[in-house]
């Protein structure tokens, strides 16, 4: 039932995982492609990916939203093929084709028989270097993102109320714009801009080509050399060099009041360390404070108080991004039941944090944690596609094949005196941004007092 | 233009339709309740499905959401554990089991660990046969449900469903959201959540699927003992429902730059001699996964819409041929236009024999790529049992899709598709919609 509200209300829980090491083996191109090769032979298929090191956080001033544009416009016309044809032959063989944007990555990927892998690196290979950026299909594919943004933002409260709260809590790192962009910057996104930005990025040497099902590290081999190894690395690739977060010195609020929010609620963040080459630590006791805090189910302290012993909160949650290039964001979410305000529900996150602070952790409930992210390696494995997509990401976060493989052991030597010292470093500390999602006060008047 | 060739050729390739690999066997229980398995020993543990067929239309009619209430609550406490103890129990074991429920169903997953299966099958027995239902825990889900309601009603999909079904059938249980009213849910008592308990779950209407990491005769003892309790009798399900819609536009006002749009009209019964047309016929006109007519004249053609598709629904007691998109306030009633158009032009000139060639070559080079993973293996092998699919039809499906011809869609088109009948509902603020229209 919980799983079914955080649903309904835009505040899904991501399980925690430990990725497994698997059988995974790594190589380069010459032209500096590194390629992943994750061997599964339970079914036919294989997943095709290939990751850009390049998101919504790389994009130039002014442009908000040309990363996402320009992995949309990845589908339409190359020297070689018709706009559209990619997905065509996808499809015509069996397939399925998608794509995907973040701050931090754009990827693309097929699932497909096993034995048109060949054909899917070709189609790959040929769009990285050879699309073409028709004005014509510029003009209407923008149309598209707009109406991507109209559906999954403007028309949600919960959405809109998250791109304000992401605005403030970041002062100067681009994480704060969203990945989708501002209306205003993307009603003026051009070939032009498209084209730049794809000639800066897309080239074998910031691509990571990650391979995965009933498929050897050798067959990958030989089909990447032949596709993707003509293609000349870029000279002039440029570092990812972000602007970053000066101190945070003052407390923020976001007041956001919509007549389309069913179930005001109320969400702290503030900024967390992440994950990092050669030191994970820190991010790993910050994985498990979450977990313990507000993960999945009612048995988390924040669920277990609000929810159940004292029937305050309707749902009561904490979020923790580990994986990201620069530093992210801890969050504690709390819908307080109806009658409560805003400002008891603020209070009573706090009133709990602080007895979490001053008594510290329940052994068992830390032994049931530990027990989940061990089995979550044996789960993960299911999903030879979910294993792709986890590889993908946390090499384009900067992660090294050492640090993903060393991954669970890190989560599994954290101990309490680990969590409880990453937890005052992180709450204690006074600067936040404290968010209150809420119906206009007219539609409020007859329950406010 | 040598890559483009390249390209043809492996396309042609593929015309011969690959199957499944995988084996499926037929197991039955030692007190007769039927399964079907997938044993693969590759990963330490069992994906398990069990499809209770029924679901929320069993609700009577003054208890509406009684049964979305009562799956919500059988992992709130069971057995001698109240709701704290047992979440507990299950995380302990690394567990994961979810109960959801659905119109024609509600449906129990489970995922257990080889190494501690016995113990994770007790809980899981515990929450079907003996739940507890204690009084705190049904206020706490009561109002969580409460919230889902009041969320639902301020989502304009949300509304777009919802009033589409409310319009479509009158006073069967298929015009009534699963969660209920606000109203009814308020009123609902632990009586009313014993007795949707009694209905929803029996030995008598359940279907089971597994995959992964245990035998046969493993599995037989495991389906007895999770199950056992459960009494074998079930009570009968709710005759056909009429779809009573006309075609038209239904505008419902909604503050919002955008509005979501849901049509659709009656469907094709599965048990059709034109069923595989039907399918084939829907993958070229909005099917996912593929560029249907839809997506391309809608979204790629002209940018009204981020995405559109049309849907078979095979819902047991009324089959619809549906849809959904979402566009701008001011380019909705173009969208729509564009829709009818399309629905007009299959039903009139049929498809072309590329399309059919090419949804064909999708349909068929999809399927056995879906057989991935031990949780999507268990779920396909109970849904084939819930619409009462022999087991070989995983080995002749693909035959059945290929062997759909032009003249089978233009028959199947003409039939199904009826422009005229299309009601559309559009949830927000649309310029230039009058109902009617």
């Amino acid at each position: 039932m919980l799983h079914r509200l955080a649903l309904a209300l835009g505040l899904t829980l991501t399980p925690v995982m430990a990725l497994a090491a698997g059988d995974v083996v790594e190589f380069f191109l010459d032209n500096g492609m590194q390629v992943v090769v994750i061997a599964d032979d339970r079914a036919p298929a294989v997943t095709h990916m290939v990751w850009y090191r390049v998101g919504a956080a790389d994009e130039p001033p002014g442009q908000s939203g040309i990363a996402h544009f320009v992995e949309h416009l990845m589908f339409k016309a190359t020297d070689d093929m018709a706009s559209g044809e990619f997905s065509t032959v996808v499809a015509a063989n069996g397939g399925s084709d998608n794509a995907f944007t973040s701050w931090d990555y754009t990827g693309y990927f097929q699932r497909i028989a096993a034995d048109r892998l060949g054909l899917m690196m070709q189609m790959e290979a040929d769009r990285m270097r050879d699309i073409i950026f028709d004005p014509v299909e510029v003009a209407t594919e923008r149309s598209v993102i707009l109406e991507e943004r109209a559906q999954r933002t403007d028309s949600s409260a919960g959405a809109l109320f998250n791109e304000q709260m992401r605005a403030t809590l970041f002062l100067n790192h681009p994480y704060g714009v969203p990945i989708i962009g501002w209306r205003h910057e993307m009603e003026a996104l051009s070939r032009d801009d498209a084209q730049a930005f794809h000639d800066i990025w897309y080239h074998p040497n910031n691509a990571i080509l990650v391979v995965a099902g009933d498929v050897t590290a050798e067959e990958v081999r030989t089909l990447a050399q032949e596709y993707y190894g003509p293609i000349p690395a870029s000279p002039s690739l440029p570092a990812r060099a972000r602007p970053t977060e000066p101190p945070h010195i003052a407390n923020r609020r976001v007041s956001f009041a919509d007549e389309r929010v069913a179930n005001p609620y109320v969400s702290i963040q503030m900024l967390a360390p992440v994950r990092e080459p050669g030191n994970q630590a820190e991010a790993a006791a910050l994985v498990i404070l979450a977990e313990l805090l507000g993960g999945g189910g009612q048995t988390s302290l924040l669920a277990r108080r609000l929810q159940v012993e004292e029937e305050r909160s309707l749902f009561a949650a904490a979020y923790y991004d580990s994986t990201s290039l620069d530093p992210s964001s801890f969050s504690l979410v709390n819908v307080p039941v109806p009658g409560l305000s805003l400002e008891e529900a603020e209070a009573d996150l706090w009133r709990i944090i602080d007895d979490f602070l001053s008594q510290g952790i329940d052994a068992d409930h830390f032994a049931r944690i530990k027990f989940q992210i061990a089995a979550s390696e044996i789960y993960q494995e299911d999903s030879t596609q979910g294993l792709a997509r986890r590889w993908g990401m946390e090499l384009t976060m900067g992660l090294g094949i050492a640090d993903i493989e060393s991954w669970p052991d890190i989560l599994a030597a954290v101990t309490p005196e680990d969590v409880m010292h990453a937890a005052r470093s992180l709450l204690t500390d006074p600067v936040h941004v404290t968010g209150h999602l809420m119906r206009p006060a007219a539609a409020n008047a007859e329950i406010s007092q | 233009m040598i890559k483009r060739l390249i390209v043809a050729a492996f396309a042609a390739l593929f015309a011969l339709p690959a199957t499944a690999t995988i084996e499926i066997e037929e197991v039955t229980s030692p007190s007769g309740i039927s399964a079907w398995l997938v044993e693969d020993r590759s990963i330490p543990f069992v994906a398990l499905e069990f499809w209770f067929i029924g679901g929320a239309t069993l609700d009577a009619p003054e208890a509406r959401g009684a049964t979305h209430l009562m799956m919500g609550l059988l992992e709130e406490g069971a057995g001698d554990l109240n709701a704290q103890d047992y979440a507990a129990a299950v995380e302990g074991l690394a567990a994961g089991f979810s109960f959801e429920s659905y119109r024609d169903a509600v449906v129990v997953s489970a995922r257990m660990l080889s190494q501690n299966r016995d113990a994770a099958a007790d809980l899981l027995r515990a929450a079907i046969s003996t739940p507890r239902f204690d009084q705190d825990a049904i206020e706490r889900v009561r109002a969580q449900v409460l919230a889902i309601i009041q969320s639902d009603a301020r989502d304009p999909e949300e509304i777009a469903t919802a009033t589409f079904h409310a319009l479509a059938y009158g006073d069967h249980p298929y015009a009534f959201a699963q969660e209920g009213t606000a109203e009814s849910v308020a009123a609902l008592s632990r009586d009313d959540i014993l007795a949707a308990h009694r209905a929803a779950l029996t030995r008598g209407r359940v279907v089971v699927g597994a995959a992964g990491d245990i035998s046969a005769a493993e599995l037989g003892q495991l389906i007895d003992h999770i199950l056992g309790d459960l009494p074998a009798e079930a009570p009968p399900r709710p005759g056909p429902a009429d779809f009573t819609l006309k075609g038209g536009i239904t505008v419902v006002d909604f503050p919002s730059p955008q509005s979501v749009a849901f049509f659709g009209h009656a469907g094709i019964e599965r048990d059709d001699p034109d069923f595989f047309a039907a399918f084939v016929l829907n993958q070229i006109l909005g099917g996912s996964g593929f560029r249907s007519r839809l997506m391309s004249e809608v979204r790629e053609k002209r940018g009204l819409t981020y995405g559109i598709g049309s849907s078979l629904s095979l819902a047991d007691l009324s089959p619809g041929m549906l849809g959904q998109f979402s566009s701008s306030n001011d380019l909705v009633g173009q969208a729509i236009d564009v829709v009818k158009e399309q629905w007009a032009d299959l039903a009139t000139n049929g498809v072309s024999q590329d399309e059919r060639d090419a949804a064909v070559r999708y349909m068929t080079g999809e399927y056995p790529l879906r057989f991935d993973g031990n949780a999507t293996i268990a779920g396909i092998l109970a849904a084939m049992q819930s619409d009462e699919i022999p087991v070989d039809y995983v080995t002749n499906r693909n035959a059945y899709v290929a062997a759909v011809t032009l003249e089978d869609l233009r028959r199947v088109a003409a039939r199904l598709l009826r422009p005229e009948d299309l009601h559309f509902v559009v949830v927000g603020q649309p310029q230039g919609l009058s109902p009617g229209n």
